[in-house]
């Protein structure tokens, strides 16, 4: 009876001892790639501490915290830029202008874009979609500057549609939102015909609700792509007043007046630290409740 | 009454595919006819051209009196239960229920009144605020029968609602549905490729092979009157025997050279036939019987409520039923073959003679 149990003990133990070792290098990988990624956003928080002068002269600071308060409402309160029209909050705001206009707009069009390939017998629906798919291929960054032209003969320089309404025209939403109706039970679509659902009531009282997800998922993704677009911004935004917090970071970190100061690196780094704040909060508020729906499996 | 009236009705797909072949029959006013098939039949195709969701490429559709071909699924007053249920996932029961009616403008009143009606019918009321997806499998088949019930609607329509459930839940529900048709007096087509589900709840079952009807009857007629080989062998588990065999005209079917029996019916035909006889008609007989026939028989299959014997009757396979109050026969088997429950078919058409 011991003969017959002793292996089966060394076994046990043996499985116990080998899943501990795969759990610590599982654990250990995982803790140095979060360090990799914390690390710099701590060390910016730590040095926004610190004074302009101390950090222009021993570069990163750990100790001082001195100057963290009114670093953080220089960025956010006091008027920066070569012309001095803009604070770290109006830039904020654009941002969240852009982040949430992008997002929407791109959820918006890439349903209802779906909706008509999807559901309606269009006679060339499938070409059209790889129409519209094909300009995957062609990102903002290649067709920048027949954009550009565009959207500068339309007098939009400046302006918020002149920010989100390029950006909003891509084929990603539409792709997601095209497989994820297909995968809706042909059922569904009748069942809903039979209840006297038009074409409207069925999108709005039907799609739109078990979209939900979906819809999460993709503002997920396209408000932290919105957020932080850099070169259009740049290119489209003149106004300092226009300004997304992205695009201005370096603008406030430039303002040096006459070039005799000393460069406004807290005031900086703490905009940059506020810049990571939205996309993070987002996709944390988000994903709870993206994961609550994929859990509950409604389909 | 005629209720609902298919003439010619027929089905040809874009691609050129004819599902359904010119059909034409009536429905009365309260009855509960089932579609039957094996799967590619047509049967669906058919009933989805009744509730409106395929187009009728010819023919004409009434139903209550009023041409419906071109009338939206909404407006033709029917209601439809589908196999996975199609309950909207994001509604609570009371919603999926009342969504159609709200979509007709009824007062939310009436809707309230006609919701819990159902639900009572169906012993739903205490799911009344959950989801579909917090239902059982045999609960979602009842919201789906009470979103077709709340409508009142001229016509009902099953397409294949229990092929989802396990074999227990499926005989449940078949009562429940069948007593709940009863009940409400509604007219109903329902679909389904179990010809158990076709025998127990029809009034009349039509049967489908090939986008074409093979025979319209009773369950009874369909069962022992069949008007062709295919429902001969898709009706009734085991299905019919069919047994090859020649007919002269002379008023004998000869099963062999010297093996010969009285034909069931006089008919204008000589040559090959089949010759079919249901399991539990086969009688086990006296050697002595003018009418024995040598049965070698191979094994037995136990049932339970009966035995199935089977074995060969000259070249051919037979399958003899007998009740389990019966021994099992041993050494030289014989059976008999009544005559009124043989049918003869012809061997080249399959239709009976």
């Amino acid at each position: 009876m011991t003969a017959a149990a002793d292996p089966v003990l060394v076994a046990t133990s043996r499985v116990r001892r080998k899943l501990s070792w795969q759990t610590i290098a599982d654990h250990a990988i995982l803790i140095a790639g979060s360090l990799l990624m914390i690390l710099p956003v701590f060390a910016a928080f730590m040095t926004i501490g610190a004074s302009d002068v101390d950090i222009s002269r021993h570069g990163m600071q750990f100790t001082d915290g001195s100057h963290l308060a009114e670093n953080f409402s220089k960025a956010l309160f006091i008027q920066g830029g070569f012309t001095g029209a803009i604070t770290g909050s109006t830039m904020l705001l654009n941002s969240f202008i852009l982040g949430i206009g992008f997002a929407i707009g791109k959820i918006v069009f890439g349903m209802m874009a779906a909706y008509a390939i999807v559901y309606f017998r269009l006679r060339f629906a499938t070409f059209a979609f790889w129409v519209i798919f094909t300009t995957l291929l062609l990102p903002l960054e290649v067709r920048i500057l027949p954009t550009y032209e565009v959207v500068h003969g339309m007098g939009l320089i400046n302006t918020y549609t002149g920010l989100i309404v390029p950006l909003v025209a891509s084929a990603t939403a539409t792709f997601f939102f095209r497989q994820f109706f297909l995968s809706i039970p042909e059922e569904l679509v009748e069942a809903a015909r039979i209840d006297g659902a038009g074409p409207v009531k069925f999108f709005i009282d039907i799609l739109v609700p078990l979209s939900r997800t979906m819809i999460a998922a993709i503002f997920i993704i396209m408000f932290v792509y919105g957020w932080n677009q850099y070169l259009w911004p740049t290119l489209i935004t003149t106004d300092e007043a226009m300004f997304t917090l992205v695009r201005g970071i370096k603008q406030i970190y430039q303002s040096i007046d006459g070039g005799s100061d000393i460069p406004e690196f807290g005031r900086a780094l703490a905009l940059a630290f506020i810049a990571i704040l939205p996309p993070v909060l987002v996709v944390v508020i988000f994903q709870s409740w993206f994961v609550k729906g994929l859990v509950e499996s409604d389909k | 009454m005629v209720h609902v009236a298919l003439k010619s009705i027929s089905k040809v797909y874009p691609n050129g595919v004819r599902a359904v072949h010119p059909t034409s029959f009536d429905i009365d006013e309260g009855e509960f006819i089932v579609l039957v098939g094996p799967s590619g039949c047509g049967k669906s195709t058919l009933l989805r051209m009744i509730a409106g969701l395929e187009e009728i490429t010819e023919g004409e559709l009434s139903i209550a009196g009023r041409v419906v071909n071109d009338i939206d699924p909404a407006q033709r007053d029917i209601a439809m239960v589908f196999q996975n249920y199609a309950l909207y996932p994001h509604m609570t029961v009371y919603n999926n229920m009342a969504y159609g009616l709200r979509n007709r403008g009824m007062a939310k009143a009436a809707i309230d009144d006609a919701v819990t009606t159902a639900a009572t019918m169906l012993n739903l009321t205490e799911f009344l605020s959950r989801r579909p997806s917090q239902l059982s499998g045999g609960q979602r088949q009842r919201v789906a029968m009470g979103r077709a019930i709340v409508r009142n609607p001229a016509l009902f329509l099953f397409d294949e609602p229990l092929s989802n459930l396990d074999a227990k839940l499926r005989g449940q529900m078949r009562i429940e549905i069948k007593a709940l048709q009863r009940r409400l007096g509604v007219t109903s087509v329902y679909v389904t490729h179990d010809q158990v589900e076709a025998m127990t709840m029809a009034d009349r079952i039509i049967v489908l092979n090939g986008g074409r009807i093979e025979q319209i009857g009773t369950p009874a007629e369909v069962y022992h009157q069949p008007a062709s080989t295919f429902v001969a062998s898709f009706m009734g588990a085991p299905p019919m025997n069919l047994l090859p065999a020649h007919y002269n005209g002379n008023g004998r079917v000869h099963l062999s050279e010297t093996v010969h029996i009285e034909a069931p019916v006089t008919a204008d035909y000589s040559g090959q036939i089949k010759l079919g006889v249901r399991p539990e008609n086969v009688g086990i007989v006296d050697p002595a019987h003018p009418d024995a026939l040598r049965f070698d028989l191979e094994f037995v299959e136990e049932l339970g409520a009966g035995r199935l014997l089977h074995g060969k009757l000259g070249d051919s396979g037979l399958i003899v039923h007998i009740p389990h109050t019966d021994p099992i026969p041993g050494g030289d088997v014989y059976v008999g073959l009544p005559k009124s429950a043989l049918v003869m078919f012809n061997h080249e058409t399959g239709m009976r003679l």
